[in-house]
């Protein structure tokens, strides 16, 4: 083993790369995101453009995945909607993220009393049926994307927030924590210098992992009418479409789903190799 | 023992009424009523209804009466007039059961023997072709397994209806989409706990002291590699019980999920609220049940009230 001179960073990149099947769901992901990103104005196509004449067709070449009863190209609206989700997806995450690291960091470093309040919390949070109140949010306060994102995020984040708690109890009282107190570092010093760099492993490892829920709550809302809002297109919006048109045009459930199902299979394949790679305590084979 | 109970009885209530409250309250905030939409309706006609649910009265009061009528259970509805919603979760509550008691017997049957096979050969066929299909169970969730499974078994095989409750097998498809799906959790977290178990020092102690290795897995191990599965079966047992929103709409079934959403897009405030409490209860009571049997397996975890 050449592992002498490498770096934490240089091993763990070493650890990610060595299985092919992670490599293929990195390359499959950023393929997917440039096709998304690039690909719709290289089609010929739009996202509304009709072909009344046409109608609902099967794949051909002219129409790689099809077309809807509109006459849309299938292909092109999934590229659209492919942007709607990722964007979901990520976004979502990072609202996720933000208000889970501040709690956990928060409640890991105050006062035992303070932070098993704090924890209590989230337990009675996490009794509350959560699906309700984001289907409500979404028919409350109309179908605004932003709020979306806020409703999801404000969902997703009491695991980080559980995680992220239970690391930094593992390293605040650890020598490294006492040695720059010692030398009087500042709270802030102390936080942003020395816990977060060693907390962000697992901020990474939970995160990648977030994503594909997020992007799979976003598609069960826009599946049951309740998300992404015509005329824009999500993939849960097209499986929905496609779902209720399975009986004359089955092309339209099977393109949807190929492209949701392969993307979240590479999302939790790299996240489960991520766990790999950043946490050598849990490699498991 | 009666101290934990009380306690956690009482967190419970206060968790349903929280819910039902923040239901009640947001719906009230939204615009339109459950008025609207109505057909052409005298002012006086109108006028008459508002009076009777009370609907200009201040909010506080509003929900008080609902409170208060959810409680003896003769609470009407808001929206479809003459319908009691006890009524309502009376004959959806059995039809959401139906499907969601089979689907956890799928989940526990299927997930549990899979997770175990794979745990106890590491790296073997059998562990990867059991992860591999787990993988592809959570990568395929119940909007695309849903539709995909009354396509093969519905349209092309033609052996269960495609959708609706006619037949008294109108059940399978939509349990085996949702037993499925959670049966690969199941295995996940089987294989994931049993694993750990397995690394431990009393499992070496009771092999060294000569107990056979169906003993160790069945006696010690499983035992406590169960703890993980019991937290994720408690409120997934809940949710299958009391209705999947997409699947119930796959396959057109008239059980409990879809009355909460129609009811939040009608401004049914009385059943939307009603419906939310029902389904917070049920978790509540889930994850209670949940912690007891812990407590049972595991008298190290004891009773945190």
């Amino acid at each position: 083993m050449s592992t002498l001179h490498e770096s934490p960073g240089q091993a763990a990149w070493r650890r990610l790369t060595s299985h092919r099947s992670t490599v293929i769901a990195m390359l499959f992901l950023v393929f997917l995101v440039l096709m998304c990103g690039c690909g719709p104005w290289l089609s010929p196509y739009t996202e509304a453009s009709q072909d009344l004449k046409l109608g609902a067709s099967a794949p051909s070449w002219s129409h790689w995945l099809g077309t809807d009863s509109l006459g849309r190209d299938l292909f092109t609206r999934l590229l659209y909607g492919g942007r709607m989700s990722l964007l979901v997806g990520m976004v979502a995450t990072l609202v996720a993220m933000v208000i889970g690291v501040g709690y956990g960091l928060l409640s890991g470093l105050s006062h035992p009393r303070v932070d098993s309040a704090m924890m209590r919390f989230v337990d009675i949070l996490y009794a509350f049926p959560f699906m309700t109140f984001v289907i409500l949010l979404t028919v409350v306060f109309g179908r605004e994307l932003w709020l979306l994102f806020a409703a999801i995020g404000a969902v997703e984040w009491l695991t980080m927030a559980r995680v992220v708690r239970g690391q930094v109890l593992a390293l605040k009282n650890q020598e490294f924590i006492t040695a720059a107190r010692a030398y009087g570092a500042s709270f802030a010093q102390i936080l942003l210098r020395h816990l977060l760099p060693n907390v962000a492993g697992s901020i990474v490892i939970y995160a990648s992992l977030t994503v594909p829920g997020v992007m799979l709550l976003e598609a069960t809302l826009s599946f049951l009418g309740l998300g992404v809002q015509p005329p824009f297109a999500s993939w849960g919006v097209l499986i929905g479409e496609g779902a209720g048109a399975i009986q004359s045009h089955p092309w339209l459930l099977l393109g949807p789903a190929l492209f949701f199902c392969s993307t979240l299979l590479a999302l939790n394949t790299l996240g489960d190799a991520l766990r790999d790679a950043l946490d050598p305590k849990s490699v498991s084979e | 023992m009666a101290r934990f109970l009380i306690s956690r009885l009482l967190q419970g209530i206060v968790v349903v009424f929280i819910t039902m409250l923040i239901t009640f309250v947001l719906l009230k905030k939204a615009p339109g009523g459950p008025l609207d939409g109505e057909r052409a309706m005298s002012e006086q006609a109108k006028a008459q209804l508002v009076e009777l649910y009370g609907l200009n009265k201040p909010i506080h009061i509003q929900f008080w009466r609902v409170l208060k009528l959810a409680v003896i259970g003769e609470l009407p509805c808001d929206k479809f007039r003459g319908q009691m919603v006890s009524d309502i979760i009376r004959h959806g509550f059995p039809i959401s059961a139906a499907i969601g008691l089979p689907a956890l017997l799928i989940a526990i049957g299927l997930g549990v023997p899979a997770g175990a096979l794979a745990a106890l050969r590491p790296g073997s066929l059998e562990d990867r072709s059991a992860m591999l299909m787990s993988t592809l169970g959570i990568c395929a969730p119940s909007l695309v397994l849903g539709p995909l499974i009354a396509l093969v078994f519905g349209l092309k095989l033609n052996w269960f209806n495609v959708a609706g409750w006619y037949d008294a097998d109108d059940w399978v498809l939509p349990s085996l989409t949702l037993g499925l799906i959670y049966a690969a959790y199941v295995a996940r977290l089987t294989r994931g706990g049993l694993r750990e178990t397995l690394a431990q020092e009393f499992i070496r102690t009771a092999r060294a002291k000569g107990a056979g290795e169906g003993a160790v897995v069945f006696r010690h191990a499983l035992k406590l590699a169960s703890l993980p599965l019991l937290n994720f079966l408690g409120p997934a047992a809940a949710g299958l019980l009391t209705g999947s929103f997409v699947t119930e709409m796959v396959f057109q079934i008239p059980g409990l999920g879809q009355h909460f959403i129609s009811a939040a897009i009608n401004r049914d405030y009385a059943l939307a609220s009603a419906t939310a409490a029902f389904y917070a209860a049920m978790i509540v009571g889930f994850n209670l049940l949940v912690d007891i049997i812990q407590a049972v397996i595991n008298p190290r975890v004891g009773l945190k009230s």
